[in-house]
C-alpha cells in the first residue's frame, strides 16, 4: 500500500482491479445461492440457537417469578437490564452511522459494509429492546408506553425521559429496517433474477416488491435512499443522547452531568465499530470476501475506533474532574469509590479496555493486522460494557445516605439473560449472512462503473 | 401488422454499456418517442434526462410526511399534558414545550422516514407482482450486468418494424418484442 498505488488508482483499495459487474455480483450472490452450507456456520448457527433456548428459558423463570431472580435490591433498581440495554443499543449506532453518516459524505469505503453493518444494528436493536421491557415488574403491561385512549383516562408523561427514550428506540428500530429493506430491494431483485430455483424466485420475487431496475425506479430510490440517510444520521445522534437523558435528569450525584449526551454518542460509536470488526474480520476471512472488504476497509474503521475512542477518554476526564471541581462531597466521593472501592477493579477494567488498549491503533501496522485488530475490538467491547456498569450500577451502590449502601452482585439469571440476548444477535446474524445478501451488489457495481468512467 | 400491435408491450433492446443506452434513449427522445423506459444494474445518473423524466417528487412528499408527524407529535404530546391528562408539577405550566420537543423530533423523523419509502413504490407503481419485460429471458441479466430500454407500444410514434430497425441502427445488440402478458 504505497502512495503510488493509492494516486495510480483510488478504486485499488476498495475493489479487486479485475472486477467486473457479473464478478462482483457473483461474488456476493453465490454465498445466499450457489455455495453449501459451511460447517462453520453450522457451528454458529448451533451455538445461537442453544444460547436462544437459554434467552427462552431465563425469560420464562423471569416471567414466572419475577424480577427478584435477578441480583437487584434497593438501591441499585437498575442492573444488568439497564447495563445491556444501553450497551446493545450503543452498538446499533455503528451501522447507522457507517450507512447514513457515511453515506452524506461521499465515503465510497462504506460501500462494502454498510448492509450488514445495518443487519447488526437492528439485531443489537432487538437485544435492546427486550431489556426494558423485561425490567418492568409487570411486563404485560408494557403497551402503557404506547398513547393510547385507554379506558382509565391515563395518558403516558410526555415530559419524562424514559417516554422519550421509548419514542427515541422505537422510532430507531423501525427507520433503521426501513432504510435496511430499501437498499436491499435492489440486490433481493438481483437474486430473484439469479437463482434456478422456483420457490427461491418466488421469495426473492415477493421480497423484491416487483423491482426491475427501471430509471424511474432507481430516480425515485435514490433520492429515498439520500434522504432517509439525512433523516438518519440526527436521529442516531438522538437516541444515545435520549438514553444519557435517562440518567443525566436524575439527582443521583454521578448521574446529574451535562457531558452525558456527547460522551454517550462517543461510546456507542466507539463499541459498535468494535462490533462491526468483531463480525467483519471473520466474515471476510471464512467467506473469502477480502476482494470486497478490503484491508483499507478495516484500516479505516480502526480510525474511526480510535477517534472515538479518544473521545471516550475525554468523557472520562471530564467526568472526574467536574467531580472534584465541584467541590461538592457526594460527586466526589463517588469517584474515590470508583478508584479505589469495592469495584475498583471494574473501573481500572474500563481504563484498560478503552483508553489504554485502543492507543495501539495508532500504529499502521495494527490497524491492518486482522487479528491483532480482532482483540483490540473484543477488548473494547468489554470495555464499553464495564463503562456501563460503572456508570449506571456503581453509581447507585453508594449514594448520599450510608445507611442504604448495597452491593449489587448479579445472579446466574442475570448472566443467563445476557448470554442468552447474544443467542438472539447471533442467530438472525447467521441467518442474515446465509439467507440475503450480506453486501450492497448494486452498489458495488456501481463503484465498478465509475472507475469505468475515470479510466476512459 | 395493425392487430400484432395490441399483443405486444413494446420493444426491448439490449445495449452493451450505460453509455450506449443514454445515446439510444436521447436518439429516439429526439425522434418523438415518449413512453420509453430502461433498466440498468445500477442508477446511472444521466438517464432520467436522456428519457425526459423531471426530477423526483419525493422531497416533498418526505416534507410533508416530516411536517404531518412532528405537528402530530407535537399536538398529542400538548393534548395529553394540557387537556387530557393535566398535572401540576410544582405549579409549572402545562403547556411545557421544550421538554416536548423530543417527542416532536422523533415524530417528524419517523413519518417523514415512512413518507421516503412509501414514496418510492408508490411513484413506481410497486409491488406488482408480475410485469411483460419479465417474459423475456434475457431481462435477468438487467439486475447484474445489462443494459436494456424498452420502449412501449402505447407510444404513438410505436411501429413493430420501424422502432425495431431505428433500436438497432442506435446500436442494439438485440432487440425483442415484449408480449403483453
Amino acid at each position: 500500500m504505497t502512495a503510488t498505488t493509492q494516486q495510480h488508482d483510488r478504486f485499488d483499495d476498495l475493489i479487486p482491479a479485475e472486477a467486473t459487474y457479473e464478478s462482483v455480483t457473483a461474488e456476493v450472490a453465490d454465498i445466499v445461492l450457489e455455495r453449501p452450507v459451511k460447517r462453520g456456520w453450522l457451528v454458529g448457527m448451533f451455538i445461537g440457537f442453544v444460547l436462544l433456548n437459554v434467552l427462552l428459558v431465563s425469560i420464562g423463570w423471569l416471567f414466572a417469578i419475577g424480577v427478584g431472580v435477578w441480583g437487584i435490591n434497593v438501591p441499585i433498581a437498575w442492573g444488568f437490564a439497564i447495563v445491556n440495554f444501553v450497551w446493545w443499543i450503543g452498538i446499533g449506532h455503528a451501522g447507522t452511522l457507517i450507512s447514513a453518516i457515511l453515506f452524506l459524505l461521499h465515503q465510497e469505503w462504506r460501500t462494502s459494509i454498510n448492509r450488514f453493518a445495518e443487519a447488526m444494528t437492528l439485531f443489537a436493536v432487538a437485544c435492546a429492546g427486550l431489556y426494558p421491557l423485561l425490567h418492568l415488574g409487570r411486563p404485560k403491561f408494557f403497551y402503557w408506553l404506547v398513547p393510547y385512549p385507554a379506558t382509565t383516562g391515563v395518558w403516558p408523561q410526555f415530559r419524562s425521559p424514559l417516554m422519550w427514550d421509548f419514542l427515541a428506540v422505537s422510532t430507531y428500530g423501525t427507520v433503521s429496517l426501513l432504510f435496511w429493506y430499501l437498499g436491499m430491494v435492489p440486490d433481493l431483485a438481483t437474486l430473484r433474477d439469479r437463482t434456478v430455483g422456483k420457490w427461491k424466485a418466488r421469495a426473492f420475487g415477493l421480497m423484491a416488491l416487483g423491482w426491475r431496475n427501471s430509471a424511474s425506479h432507481w430516480q425515485h430510490y435514490q433520492r429515498a435512499y439520500l434522504l432517509l440517510a439525512a433523516l438518519a444520521t440526527p436521529l442516531v445522534v438522538s437516541v444515545h443522547t435520549t438514553v444519557s437523558w435517562d440518567f443525566s435528569t436524575g439527582i443521583v450525584p454521578a448521574w446529574h452531568s451535562t457531558v452525558f449526551p456527547p460522551y454517550f454518542v462517543g461510546g456507542a460509536i466507539f463499541c459498535g465499530f468494535a462490533m462491526v470488526l468483531v463480525i467483519a474480520i471473520p466474515l471476510r476471512h471464512f467467506y473469502d470476501l477480502k476482494g470486497l472488504i478490503t484491508d483499507y476497509h478495516i484500516d479505516c474503521m480502526a480510525k474511526v475506533m480510535l477517534a472515538a475512542g479518544l473521545s471516550v477518554s475525554y468523557g472520562y476526564t471530564m467526568d472526574a474532574w467536574g467531580a472534584w471541581y465541584k467541590n461538592e462531597p457526594f460527586d466526589s466521593y463517588i469517584y474515590t469509590n470508583r478508584f479505589s472501592g469495592p469495584y475498583a477493579g471494574v473501573y481500572w477494567g474500563l481504563i484498560v479496555c478503552n483508553c489504554l488498549i485502543p492507543q495501539l491503533l495508532w500504529f499502521p501496522k495494527v490497524r491492518r493486522h486482522p487479528l491483532a485488530l480482532f482483540g483490540i475490538a473484543l477488548a473494547i467491547n468489554v470495555g464499553m460494557w464495564l463503562e456501563r456498569f460503572v456508570i449506571i450500577s456503581i453509581s447507585l451502590h453508594r449514594d448520599y445516605m450510608p445507611s442504604t449502601w448495597e452491593m449489587y452482585y448479579p445472579t446466574v439469571w442475570d448472566w443467563s439473560l445476557y448470554a442468552g440476548t447474544f443467542g438472539i444477535f447471533v442467530s438472525l446474524l447467521f441467518l442474515f449472512l446465509r439467507l440475503l445478501p450480506a453486501i450492497s451488489m448494486a452498489e458495488v457495481r456501481e463503484l465498478v462503473h465509475q472507475r469505468e468512467e475515470e479510466q476512459t | 401488422m395493425t392487430h400484432a400491435t395490441h399483443d405486444t408491450a413494446g420493444l426491448l433492446a439490449e445495449f452493451a454499456n450505460p453509455e450506449a443506452l443514454i445515446l439510444a434513449a436521447s436518439g429516439l427522445r429526439d425522434d418523438g418517442y415518449v413512453e420509453m423506459d430502461a433498466f440498468t444494474p445500477f442508477p446511472v445518473e444521466e438517464l432520467p434526462e436522456a428519457l425526459g423524466r423531471t426530477s423526483s417528487p419525493i422531497p416533498w412528499i418526505v416534507l410533508a410526511g416530516g411536517l404531518l408527524g412532528g405537528s402530530s407529535l407535537f399536538g398529542l404530546a400538548l393534548w395529553v399534558s394540557a387537556v387530557a391528562y393535566p398535572l401540576n408539577v410544582g405549579g409549572r405550566p402545562l403547556n411545557s414545550w421544550p421538554s416536548f420537543v423530543p417527542p416532536t423530533f422523533e415524530g417528524t423523523v419517523l413519518f417523514a422516514s415512512f413518507a421516503a419509502f412509501l414514496g418510492v413504490f408508490y411513484l413506481s407503481r410497486l409491488p406488482r407482482l408480475h410485469h411483460p419485460v419479465f417474459e423475456i429471458e434475457r431481462f435477468r441479466r438487467a439486475s447484474t450486468d445489462s443494459f436494456f430500454l424498452l420502449v412501449e407500444s402505447t407510444d404513438g410514434k410505436f411501429d413493430r418494424a420501424q422502432t425495431e430497425q431505428r433500436l438497432r441502427d442506435l446500436g442494439a445488440s438485440e432487440v425483442w418484442e415484449v408480449p403483453d402478458a
